[in-house]
């Protein structure tokens, strides 16, 4: 009756024991799932932040360093008895957004109640001495102490950039998972462009956890620990007492000023007018500060010696000198009419030779002299050459260091823009312009734009008689060397001699056109500009270095819709000046006009825009 | 002294040996299970799981030796008295019983306490045993089958109160003893197909596709077989009583299971449900065992179930510090043993010449296969979490002595079998 059914016991108990064993081969062998899940559930990678490196100026005067910050932990699972009433009082927030956090905190992907989840971000060091001694009264809470960028100085913004926590984007492109969620990192500036230097490299601590999170002990014996490494400290080029004068007179005032020491290439100082003060972007007011300041229309982020491209005006008259002279369609005695006809010009002796039209920035003088580098009759056909002749300028104009980025060391520097035969092709068509088409690029007007640093780097040609290195901003980090590329002179290749010449004019140039340029006691060579603005007044611009022999700094300075370059920017160009060769400002009655910033003539001020934008550009130079 | 032989002679040494194996490997596994690197521990200290587990293994001894020595008439001829006294023990755990671990399940002197419902199990077969062993006893009888569902039922109503489900649940192992000594299959397959509906009712969550399905199924079997007036009529009938507890399952699920259980039975059909919650035994258990690999992470090198994300890691979820420090290869082993255990069980009881010894055989291999395959299956996502030890291994006096108790009185009366003969 009851044949066979010890053999079902016998198959069922084999079966389930092969069920098992399958199933365990299944998990133990073919998925390691949960090999992974195991080491997450019980390996726990602690981060060991680096301090990131310091930044000077290049006294050794600290401009950046790391100031304690707190971060308030919560675990969950070890709050008792919370009041919350207290909590808000004691953490001066609100009800409402206190359970806020706690809605936010439960939607973290990592949230655990075991572990440390961060609940409050980002207390200053006064307000963690404020709830030092009451933090006992919150079981569950602890505070994390981290550092957050500090600045000594309410200086240089743009230059130094700022540090803020990595953007999901940033994130996503990290392919080498350098960074995770909430990590910090530069943003722009030198903290973006040497965020691999400052940075440091972070250690790894693998520690085993039980299952409250409660450490027990170091992974395999600390095997694959990594120590931490400080970031690096980085020496800027910056003078910071020149910096801070030259962001005091440009205080008001829209605009750059870019000072270069002209051996080397280190920017001196580099003011972007409007800015900010650097340790707003930092701590607990980042977000809404930096809603403020991105949202403000004169965009206080916007780094104007970089990025800010302007028609570089009469200070253009220079270079076109050297190449003309380069060229030989040029001699020192070349005398030209100051024929009005076709460009307009300012009353000065006429005809005069090259001397002259650069000290009188003779305009009608610089139609002519381009001219006769465009045209060289290369060509029968005046289209091509033309065409000949702009190629040939363009190759000069290039070794000036305009048309590209200097390729400065801050991230979104702008290139400028110097016409190629291409360009024009594009817009008249191939072999359908010719010189009258262009000639304004004769005064630097037209479809010419350079950025204030690659002024400033034309002033350092000047100085240099044909030379440059690459304007840069960082003079050295620790144990490393800076990029090769700031080492490597860049030669114009004209004539020294012919540098020499401009000097002279440029020297004289001041007492034509930019008298309160002049220093007692310091051979100073200057050009003014005016760029052409279609939208308001025009920009006033200078560009100079000192002393004449051996010069110590170039620079160039914009002031937008400040007019006439002699007025505004010759006079902060020249203070700048002073300030960095003398240490001292003995002309406080130029300093004065300077800070009062009214620049303009009454008659102008009373019409808001020019009139009319002439057809023909005139460079209404003294 | 010439008893004392004739014993050691008779003796099954090989299911002592496995008893052995186990009972060893179960204790080293309860240190791995409790160790904790950072204090420096002993596996004899006191303190710890490992060390008591030690001393209720010297207990377990002493148990033997009783058990060898009583006459082995002793226990057909008590086994009312048995039974009676756990029964009476079993009513007096709610009234007098401690609470341990929020089951109220532990009667005790002082801190040495013992769950009667441990011993329920050997007393049960006991009595199980010498009914169906008595003459004349006929398994089809329904008056018999009754006596046999009342005894096994007594017990389980008993622990229930105690809110010991998973104990409970031990004594429908009988089931597979009654099946053995006559009683139709068809209990079992009721049973067990009751289950597969109420998978399916938990999986599928619209229940109409499966009435669909199984009006389709039955028109099937319908159409492929004589169509006669009565199998038709047998087959509808049968369709509709399927139908009738798909729907009262429904009706169960959703409106008479607390939520918690209702989520359990969810979390057992769809690993995937609530991993942090309701699944987080089950999710850390495997876990813990598949990060064993082939070979596992070796002794003592645990992470998951020394830092406690296995829960209950020298009780119920012992398997787990096997699969997970011994791996594949130390999971073979211990599913070996068992197997092998219970085979030998099997072959024991049938070599019986009495039918109570055999009863009691299968009463045994039946009991210890239930724990066997509900726990393992449990520690591995197979079935649901219900908190039943594994027999040798899992931490416990009144586990191990009852398993123990199980055990060798079956060595005892195998080793008298001719002596059984002989009576008869």
């Amino acid at each position: 009756m009851n044949e066979g059914r010890k053999e079902i016991f016998q198959v069922v108990f084999v079966l389930v024991g092969i069920v098992f064993l399958v199933k365990l081969f299944f998990i133990q062998l073919l998925d390691d799932r949960y090999a992974q899940l195991a080491d997450s559930n019980s390996i726990m990678k602690e981060i060991e932040y680096p301090s990131r490196g310091l930044i000077f100026d290049r006294n050794s005067k600290l401009l950046v360093y790391n100031s304690p910050e707190y971060d308030l932990h919560i675990v969950t699972k070890e709050v008792t008895n919370f009041d919350s009433a207290r909590f808000c009082e004691v953490f001066d927030i609100t009800q409402q957004e206190l359970k806020q956090r706690f809605v936010d905190l439960k939607k973290l992907k990592e949230y655990s109640p075991y572990r440390p989840t961060v609940f409050i971000k980002q207390l200053s060091n006064y307000d963690f001495a404020k709830i030092q001694e009451r933090l006992d009264e919150f079981s569950g809470f602890y505070i994390q102490p981290r550092t957050t960028r500090a600045y000594s100085t309410s200086a240089m913004a743009n230059v130094l950039g700022y540090v803020s926590e990595i953007s999901k984007n940033q994130l996503d492109r990290d392919s080498l998972k350098l960074y995770r969620q909430g990590d910090y990192t530069g943003q722009s500036g030198i903290e973006a462009r040497y965020e691999a230097v400052l940075r440091g490299q972070r250690g790894v601590r693998y520690k085993l956890r039980n299952v409250k999170g409660i450490e027990k002990g170091s992974f395999k014996n600390g095997d694959y620990d990594t120590l931490s490494v400080p970031g690096k400290n980085v020496m800027t080029t910056i003078d910071l007492e020149l910096q801070q004068y030259g962001e005091y007179l440009m205080d008001g005032k829209v605009g750059s000023v870019v000072a270069l020491e002209p051996a080397t290439g280190e920017i001196l100082s580099m003011v972007s007018g409007p800015s900010y003060d650097p340790s707003m972007l930092t701590g607990k007011k980042f977000s809404s500060n930096f809603m403020l300041i991105s949202s403000d229309t004169t965009k206080p982020l916007f780094t104007r010696p970089l990025m800010a491209m302007y028609p570089p005006g009469s200070i253009f008259k220079i270079v076109q000198s050297l190449i003309g002279l380069e060229e030989g369609v040029l001699s020192y005695d070349t005398r030209l009419a100051c024929d009005r006809s076709l460009v307009n010009c300012h009353g000065h002796p006429n005809p005069t030779n090259l001397h002259g039209a650069i000290q009188y920035s003779c305009n009608p003088y610089f139609h002519q002299t381009f001219r006769r580098i465009i045209n060289q009759n290369k060509s029968p056909n005046t289209f091509t050459d033309s065409r000949i002749g702009l190629d040939n300028w363009r190759e000069y104009v290039k070794r000036f260091g305009l048309g590209a980025p200097l390729g400065v060391d801050l991230p979104s520097e702008k290139g400028g823009q110097m016409p190629t035969s291409n360009l024009y092709n594009r817009i008249y068509g191939e072999g359908r312009w010719k010189f009258s088409t262009i000639y304004s690029l004769s005064i630097g007007q037209g479809e010419m734009l350079v950025t204030p640093l690659q002024m400033a780097n034309m002033a350092a040609i000047m100085a240099n008689k044909g030379y440059y290195y690459t304007p840069h901003l960082v003079k050295a980090i620790e144990d490393a060397d800076i990029d090769e590329r700031y080492r490597v002179r860049h030669e114009t290749g004209i004539d020294s001699a012919y540098f020499s010449f401009v000097q002279d004019a440029m020297s004289d140039a001041i007492y034509g056109t930019a008298q309160r340029a002049i220093i007692p006691g310091i051979e100073l060579c200057g050009k003014t500009g005016t760029a052409q603005n279609p939208h308001g007044h025009d920009h006033s611009v200078f560009m100079a270095f000192a002393p004449k022999d051996n010069p110590k700094i170039a620079i160039a300075v914009y002031v937008e819709n400040a007019g006439w370059g002699g007025r505004s920017a010759a006079s902060i160009a020249s203070l700048m000046i002073e300030q960095y060769l003398n240490g001292e400002i003995k002309r406080k009655h130029l300093e004065a006009y300077v800070l009062k910033g009214d620049f303009l003539d009454p008659v102008v001020r009373a019409t808001p825009t020019p009139a009319v934008q002439q057809v023909v550009p005139v460079d209404m130079e003294e | 002294m010439r008893r004392d032989d004739a014993i050691s002679n008779k003796m099954d040494w090989v299911t002592v040996l496995i008893y052995a194996v186990m009972v060893l490997l179960g204790w080293i596994n309860i240190f791995a299970a409790v160790y904790d690197e950072t204090a420096q521990q002993n596996i004899f200290d006191l303190s710890l799981n490992s060390g008591r587990q030690l001393m209720f293994i010297a207990a377990s001894g002493i148990i033997i030796l009783a058990i060898l020595i009583v006459d082995m008439r002793f226990y057909e001829a008590a086994a009312w008295l048995i039974y009676g006294v756990v029964i009476f023990l079993l009513i007096l755990v709610p009234l007098i019983g401690k609470e341990v671990g929020g089951n109220k399940a532990w009667l005790g002197i002082g801190s040495f306490g013992v769950q009667p419902s441990e011993f329920a199990k050997f007393a049960t077969a006991l009595v199980v045993a010498k009914i169906v062993g008595s003459v004349g006893f006929k398994m089809d009888r329904f008056r018999n089958q009754a006596i046999l569902f009342g005894i096994i039922f007594l017990p389980i109503a008993l622990i229930l109160l105690q809110k010991d489900f998973g104990t409970a649940l031990v004594f429908t192992a009988f089931l597979l003893v009654f099946f053995r000594e006559g009683m139709s299959p068809f209990l079992l397959i009721i049973g067990i197909s009751m289950a597969v509906i109420a998978i399916l009712t938990l999986i599928v969550d619209n229940q109409w596709y499966l009435h669909g399905g199984i009006v389709v199924l039955a028109l099937i079997i319908v159409f492929f077989g004589k169509r006669t007036i009565k199998r038709i009529l047998t087959i509808g009938v049968g369709a509709v009583i399927i139908i009738g507890t798909i729907e009262s399952f429904d009706y169960v699920i959703n409106n008479v299971l607390p939520v918690r259980h209702k989520k359990r039975l969810e979390a057992l059909v769809n690993p995937d449900f609530d991993p942090m919650g309701i699944n987080w035994n089950v999710t850390q258990s495997k876990i813990a065992i598949g990060s064993g690999g082939f070979s596992g992470k070796g002794f003592l090198k645990g992470t998951q179930t020394k830092f406690d994300f296995v829960p209950e890691q020298s009780t119920d979820f012992i398997f787990c510090t096997i699969g997970e420090e011994h791996g594949w290869l130390g999971s073979l082993i211990v599913v070996g043993l068992f197997v092998t255990l219970l085979l030998r069980i099997i072959f024991l009881a049938e070599r019986q010449k009495s039918r109570f010894a055999r009863v009691y055989g299968y009463s045994v291999a039946s009991i210890f296969f239930f724990h066997f395959a509900v726990n393992i299956g449990m520690t591995i996502g197979l079935f649901p979490v219900i908190g039943i030890p594994l027999p040798f291994f899992s931490y416990g006096g009144s586990a191990l002595w009852s398993f123990t108790i199980l055990l060798f009185i079956l060595l005892k009366l195998d080793a008298h079998r001719s002596q059984m003969l002989q009576r008869l």
